[in-house]
C-alpha cells in the first residue's frame, strides 16, 4: 500500500484481472480484464442478461468471482468483504432500488455516511442534506423511504451511494424513467460528482445520457467485452449494431 | 442544480415527533405509578406486574434480536435458563448475594454467548433458528446433569439466602418488585439508546435490506454477533430474576421453550415486530387474554393461536404497526427529523 501517491497516475483506481464467473452453464464473464483510471468515467452497455450487474456485484464484493482478481488502487481486494470495500471508497447504487424502507430518506443517507463514509454522525448531517439537495430529494428528507415513488427511490440510490463518500462510484441504470429535464439534471449532477475527483462506472440503457457523461464505453456480451473505446465510435461499430439491435434507432 | 448555496447554514436535526413528547410524558407518569405499586397493590398485584415486566423485557430483547438484527432465534430460553442456573449456583455454591448474582449471571452468560455465537452463526435462516433451539436443549440437558443443583429435579434457594436478601417477606416482595421494574426500565432504556445511536441506524438498515446495508459500509455479521451477545446478557439477567422470585429452579422450567420463547414470539408478533412499542402492546394483550381465558385450559391455548393467526393475516406489522400507520403514533423518540428553516420549503 505504501508509495501510492507517487504512482497514482500509473495505477488504475480499479482493475479487474482475468475475472471469470459463471452461474451453472451460463457464462457471465470469461477472463475479463478492465481498468478504470483515476477520475475516469466508464460506461458499460450490453444486452439484458449479459452480466453487467453481476460485474458490479464482483466489484462491490457481494459476489465472488470463480477466478481472477479485483484490484483497488493496486491492492488485491478479491477476498475483502463488501462493507470494507465501501469504507475504502467503492460506492454502489442498485438497479432495483433497495432503500432502507423503515427509515427516513435523511437517515438512509446518514447511515451510509456514518459507516461507508466513516464520519461521526453529527458531522454527516450537513453533507447529507447537501447531497439530498443536489439529488432533488431535500423536500422529502423526513419522508419514510418506503413511501417514495420508484423515481425517487432511484434518486435515493444515487444519493445514498454519494453519501458513502466514494472514490469509485458504481451506477446501475439510474437514468431509466427520467423525463428529459430530469435527465439533464442528472447529467449535470454526475458531471459535478466527476469534478470532485470521483471515478465512475455507469451501466445504462439510456444511451444519450450515458455518452454525455463518460470518457470511454465498453460493450459486454457473451462473457467478454466485444467493443471498447470512444463512446461514439463504439456505438457505430458493426459488432454493436449486430448484437445490440435498437440502439442505433434510439440514439 | 450545481453550486446551490444553502450549505452555509448548519442542518438542525431533532429526534421524535409531537407524539413522542406525549409518549415520554405518559411513560414518566406510569413509571411513577408503577414504582408506587407496593403502596397501592397487594401481593398478587406485585407478582402479576413483575411477571409482566419480565415478559416485556424478554420480548423487547427478542424483538431486538429478530425484529432488528433479523436473527430469528427460537432458543432464547437457553439464556433465561442459563441466567437462572448461574444465579442459583452463585447463591448456593458460591455464597454470593442473589442480588449481586443477577448482574453477574448476565455477564457470565454474555461470555458464554461468544463461543455459542461462533457456533450458531455458521447457520442461516431456518437452520439458525433450529440451531439455537438445539443449543437450548443442550443447555437444559447439561443443567440436569449438575447434581449439586439437584440434577433433573432442580433445587430451591436456602432459607438463609432468602432471608439474607431482606428480613421480612413483605420487604422481599417490595425489593424484588422494584428490581423487576428497574430491570425492564434498564432494558428498554438501553434498547432506546442503542436504536438512537448510529448503531441503531445500522440495525434498522440491516432489518430493511442486508444487501444494501453491507454495500453501504455496515459490517452486518459483526453487528449481528454484538446484538446476539447483548441480548444474551439482558435475557440472562431477566431469567435470573424470574427464578429468584420463584425461589426454585429446575431444568424443565428454566429452559422451557413454551414459556420463554413461544409466548415471547407470540407477544412480539402480535404487538408489532421491529418496533420498540410492539412488545409492550403485545405483553398487555397476552396478559389480558391469559387473565380472562386461562381457566379454559386447552381452549385458552387455541385462542392464543387463533389471535396470532388473525393478527398475522390482517395486520402483519402487528397491532402497534397498525396504530403507527393510522395515526403516526410514536412513544419513543427514535427518528431523526430534519428541522427545516423557512428556506427550501419555498423551493420548487
Amino acid at each position: 500500500m505504501g508509495g501510492q501517491n507517487s504512482v497514482a497516475n500509473a495505477v488504475p483506481i480499479l482493475a479487474l484481472d482475468k475475472i471469470s464467473k459463471r452461474f451453472g452453464a451460463i457464462v457471465i464473464a470469461e477472463a475479463i480484464d478492465l481498468e478504470l483510471g483515476e477520475g475516469e468515467a466508464l460506461g458499460i452497455i450490453g444486452p439484458n442478461g449479459a452480466g453487467k450487474t453481476t460485474l458490479f456485484g464482483i466489484i462491490s464484493g457481494t459476489l465472488s468471482p470463480d477466478s481472477g482478481r479485483v484490484l483497488y488502487a493496486g491492492a488485491d481486494i478479491t477476498a475483502m468483504p463488501p462493507a470494507r470495500r465501501c469504507a475504502m471508497g467503492i460506492g454502489r447504487s442498485f438497479q432495483i432500488p433497495l432503500p432502507f424502507g423503515g427509515m427516513s430518506v435523511f437517515e438512509n443517507l446518514v447511515v451510509a455516511s456514518a459507516f461507508g463514509g466513516g464520519r461521526h454522525e453529527r458531522d454527516a448531517y450537513q453533507s447529507c442534506m447537501d447531497i439530498l439537495e443536489r439529488c432533488a430529494l431535500a423536500d422529502k428528507a423526513n419522508r419514510q423511504a418506503s413511501s417514495l415513488t420508484l423515481l425517487d427511490r432511484k434518486r435515493l440510490e444515487l444519493a445514498r451511494a454519494l453519501a458513502t463518500d466514494p472514490a469509485v462510484l458504481l451506477l446501475d441504470e439510474v437514468a431509466g424513467g427520467l423525463t428529459e429535464r430530469e435527465c439533464q439534471a442528472l447529467i449535470e449532477l454526475i458531471r459535478d460528482v466527476r469534478k470532485s475527483g470521483v471515478s465512475i462506472i455507469w451501466i445504462e440503457h439510456v444511451v444519450h445520457a450515458l455518452i454525455a457523461s463518460i470518457d470511454r464505453l465498453v460493450v459486454l456480451h457473451n462473457g467478454g467485452f466485444i467493443a471498447e473505446g470512444d463512446p461514439a465510435t463504439v456505438l457505430r461499430s458493426p459488432q454493436v449494431a449486430e448484437i445490440y439491435l435498437g440502439i442505433e434507432a434510439d440514439a | 442544480m450545481s453550486a446551490k448555496t444553502s450549505a452555509g447554514k448548519g442542518v438542525r436535526v431533532a429526534f421524535g415527533s409531537r407524539w413522542s413528547h406525549v409518549g415520554t410524558a405518559l411513560c414518566a407518569v406510569s413509571l411513577i405509578a408503577l414504582a408506587a405499586a407496593p403502596f397501592w397493590g397487594g401481593r398478587d398485584d406485585l407478582q402479576l406486574l413483575s411477571e409482566i415486566y419480565a415478559y416485556v423485557a424478554l420480548a423487547s430483547l427478542w424483538n431486538l434480536l429478530a425484529g432488528y438484527a433479523g436473527l430469528v432465534s427460537v432458543g432464547q430460553q437457553a439464556y433465561v435458563g442459563l441466567g437462572a442456573y448461574i444465579l442459583f449456583a452463585l447463591a448456593i455454591l458460591g455464597g454470593v448475594s442473589p442480588l449481586w448474582a443477577i448482574p453477574l449471571s448476565g455477564v457470565i452468560s454474555a461470555a458464554i454467548a461468544i463461543p455459542v455465537a461462533a457456533l450458531v452463526f455458521r447457520l442461516r435462516g431456518h437452520y439458525f433458528a433450529i440451531g439455537t433451539w438445539i443449543v437450548a436443549e443442550v443447555f437444559r440437558l447439561l443443567a440436569s446433569q449438575v447434581s449439586l443443583l439437584g440434577g433433573g429435579s432442580g433445587t430451591s434457594l436456602l432459607a438463609a439466602v432468602v432471608i439474607g436478601m431482606a428480613p421480612t417477606r413483605q420487604l422481599r416482595d417490595f425489593l424484588l418488585y422494584w428490581i423487576a421494574l428497574a430491570l425492564v426500565v434498564v432494558v428498554l432504556a438501553t434498547i432506546v439508546l442503542l436504536l438512537r445511536s448510529r448503531y441503531g441506524l445500522a440495525l434498522k438498515a440491516i432489518r430493511d435490506s442486508e444487501l444494501a446495508a453491507t454495500c453501504n459500509g455496515i459490517d452486518v455479521r459483526r453487528t449481528k454477533v454484538l446484538v446476539y451477545i447483548v441480548t444474551a446478557f439482558g435475557t440472562a439477567m431477566v431469567g435470573a430474576l424470574i427464578f429468584l422470585q420463584k425461589l426454585r429452579v429446575s431444568p424443565d422450567a428454566a429452559f422451557s421453550v413454551n414459556d420463554w420463547t413461544a409466548f415471547v414470539i407470540f407477544i412480539t408478533v402480535i404487538g408489532g415486530i421491529g418496533r420498540i412499542e410492539g412488545p409492550i402492546i403485545g405483553t398487555i394483550v397476552f396478559f389480558v387474554l391469559r387473565q380472562t381465558l386461562a381457566d379454559l385450559g386447552t381452549i385458552y391455548l387455541m385462542m392464543l393461536g387463533l389471535v396470532a393467526i388473525l393478527v398475522m393475516l390482517t395486520t402483519p406489522k402487528g397491532l402497534w404497526g397498525l396504530l403507527v400507520e393510522r395515526f403516526g403514533w410514536q412513544v419513543f423518540p427514535l427518528e431523526r427529523k430534519v428541522v427545516f428553516e423557512e428556506r427550501s420549503a419555498a423551493r420548487e
